[in-house]
């Protein structure tokens, strides 16, 4: 996307760009949209777990969709800007604050070198992605910033960001002289957030091997995520799920999103740092659509499930496509 | 090739599986790996990728360059379906005459809290009779995944196939082999594991910045010989 308004210096008269990692937080890493191309080879895709939030703040700074972010949990990181940048927050909300200064989320904020944002509140959400405008200098480990924490490679040296670690934002920008900064992602066009959502589903190639009894409890409990769950995998908590017989399966490919079941009876739905295969029953695959929803749970949270055909999916991936159509527009139109 | 019993079902609303059976054996591997190498060869428009697995292969596709270029189909799975279909059709498997061979050197663990000594318990062999079973065949790798690089290959000999542990490991080293049931693997990365350890080899399975990052990949034939 061309620039119209925002200045971007690339020395920014001989200041060094930098952004440094002053708490890390529990979990913060870099993340893209994933790793794709290489599921063969057993690596699996990894990348952001709430892609609309990343999507849509990445339009709104005008950068790639792709470009990477920090994907942090709570507690955040703490930061400290070394120069002008132009950052967007979107996902969870975690009370951030720029130099004291409260900060929304899903808009763009004009960081001034040698301030500093944290976070003070889980108000809502798991998961806050944090872009600035122009993308940070990274090395690609397989045409992805991702960092993949079990292989240790990709990102920022392949594992999580500590205390010191310093980032290279690509550009500085000015602060425009003409307020830009009441562009905002409109909540409509968001994701219904809830600490208790309804996600919807289609059903995966084992779901009609459940017992009627299961198939029901599947649609119509509500399921409470463990504390067992991380970005490779959210447990699901309810009453025990069965097969109306056992079934030996060989592994074969599963993704983001499938609904397995495990021995015990209970659910496992795959996250982005999920394995690239899997031989457990695929009863169900939460749609593209929902599964920024089920990315900014936690533990403790809960989450039901309403089942979908896959013609109705696909409609609903598409509308939330032309939705960012009309984003990438709006963005562009407020540039000028 | 045309087969009725495959069978091609959604995995998600972005990614297709197409089920060759469900059996271990060569020939449907064969098959699995076929088509991926034939779909990434002739690739539909919107093609992300194909993954093949011991009987199956699974093709992800981004959705929407799927039903911009295929508007004349209801939906991006029926789109892609016919186009896998097609593919099927002219696809002809090879029988995998020159498949790769490669050995492998593996220090075994006779004397360690590994699992040789459990599995040799278990049949009522000697760790040495073990070992020379496992040795005597040459493996398959049917497919990678679990980890990078991790390949998971059969098959083990009857006599020596045994069940994953009750309780994985919390951390199974790196280079770790294992069997499972009449599967065998390595452990190209330290990881938490079940399956029942007998040995370790040096052989990097996952250099990251390689051209290559695997050092095995499906189709390939592995025999292990000791250090």
């Amino acid at each position: 996307m061309s620039e119209f308004f925002w200045i971007g210096n690339t020395t920014s008269e001989g200041k060094e760009l930098s952004l440094t990692i002053e708490k890390p937080g529990i979990l913060t890493t870099i993340q893209d949209l994933g790793r794709t191309r290489y599921r063969r080879f057993g690596i699996n895709p990894g990348g952001v777990m709430d892609r609309t939030a990343v999507r849509s703040i990445n339009i709104l700074l005008g950068n790639d969709e792709n470009e990477a972010v920090l994907e942090m949990h709570f507690p955040a990181a703490q930061i400290q800007f070394g120069s002008d940048v132009i950052f967007a927050l979107g996902g969870a909300e975690f009370g951030a604050e720029l130099d004291g200064v409260p900060v929304e989320t899903w808009r763009p904020v004009f960081a001034a070198a040698n301030s500093r944002l944290s976070f003070g509140r889980k108000n809502s959400g798991s998961r806050t992605y944090l872009a600035v405008k122009g993308g940070f200098k990274l090395e690609h480990w397989l045409e992805s910033a991702s960092t993949n924490l079990a292989a240790v490679t990709g990102g920022f040296e392949g594992r999580k960001l500590m205390t010191g670690d310093r980032l290279e934002p690509r550009q500085s920008y000015e602060k425009p002289p003409r307020n830009i900064f009441h562009v905002r992602i409109s909540p409509s066009l968001l994701p219904l957030y809830s600490s208790f959502p309804t996600v919807r589903i289609i059903a995966g190639a084992e779901f009609e091997r459940l017992s009627a009894a299961s198939q029901v409890l599947l649609k119509d409990q509500d399921f409470l995520i463990s504390n067992a769950s991380d970005r490779m995998g959210f447990r699901l908590l309810g009453e025990p799920i069965s097969l109306a017989k056992p079934l030996e399966l060989l592994s074969s490919a599963v993704d983001f999103g499938t609904i397995q079941l495990l021995p015990d009876g209970q659910l496992i739905v795959l996250m982005a740092d999920h394995q690239t295969t899997g031989g457990y029953p695929r009863l169900a695959h939460v749609i593209s659509r929902d599964l920024p929803l089920l990315a900014q749970l936690g533990a403790n949270d809960k989450v039901a499930f309403h089942l979908v055909d896959a013609t109705h999916a696909e409609e609903l991936a598409l509308e939330f496509e032309r939705d960012l159509d009309l984003l990438r527009v709006g963005c562009q139109y407020n540039r000028r | 090739m045309n087969d009725e019993s495959i069978r091609i079902f959604p995995l998600g609303d972005s990614a297709l599986t197409v089920e060759f059976g469900n059996a271990i054996s060569p020939e449907l591997n064969r098959k699995a790996i076929a088509l991926a190498d034939h779909i990434e060869k002739n690739p539909f428009p919107g093609l992300v990728e194909s993954v093949p697995a011991y009987a199956s292969t699974t093709i992800f596709f981004d959705l929407l360059k799927v039903r911009r270029s295929f508007a004349e189909y209801p939906t991006a799975f029926e789109a892609v379906k016919k186009c896998v279909r097609d593919l099927i059709a002219d696809l002809a498997v090879s029988p995998n005459i020159d498949p790769r061979l490669v050995e492998i050197p593996v220090a075994f663990d006779r004397k360690s809290d590994f699992d040789l000594g459990y599995i040799a318990e278990e049949h009522g062999l000697t760790i040495d009779e073990v070992i020379e079973i496992f040795k005597s065949k040459t493996y398959r790798v049917y497919m990678l995944g679990f980890l990078p690089g991790f390949s998971y290959m059969g098959e083990v000999d009857e006599r020596i196939a045994t069940p994953r542990k009750q309780t994985p490991r919390t951390l199974v080293p790196k280079g770790s082999i294992g069997i499972a049931g009449r599967q065998t693997g390595i452990y190209s990365l330290a990881s938490p594991g079940g399956w029942q350890i007998i040995g370790r080899t040096e052989v990097e399975m996952f250099t990251p910045d390689a051209a290559r990052p695997t050092y095995l990949q499906a189709g390939d034939e592995v025999r292990f010989v000791s250090v």
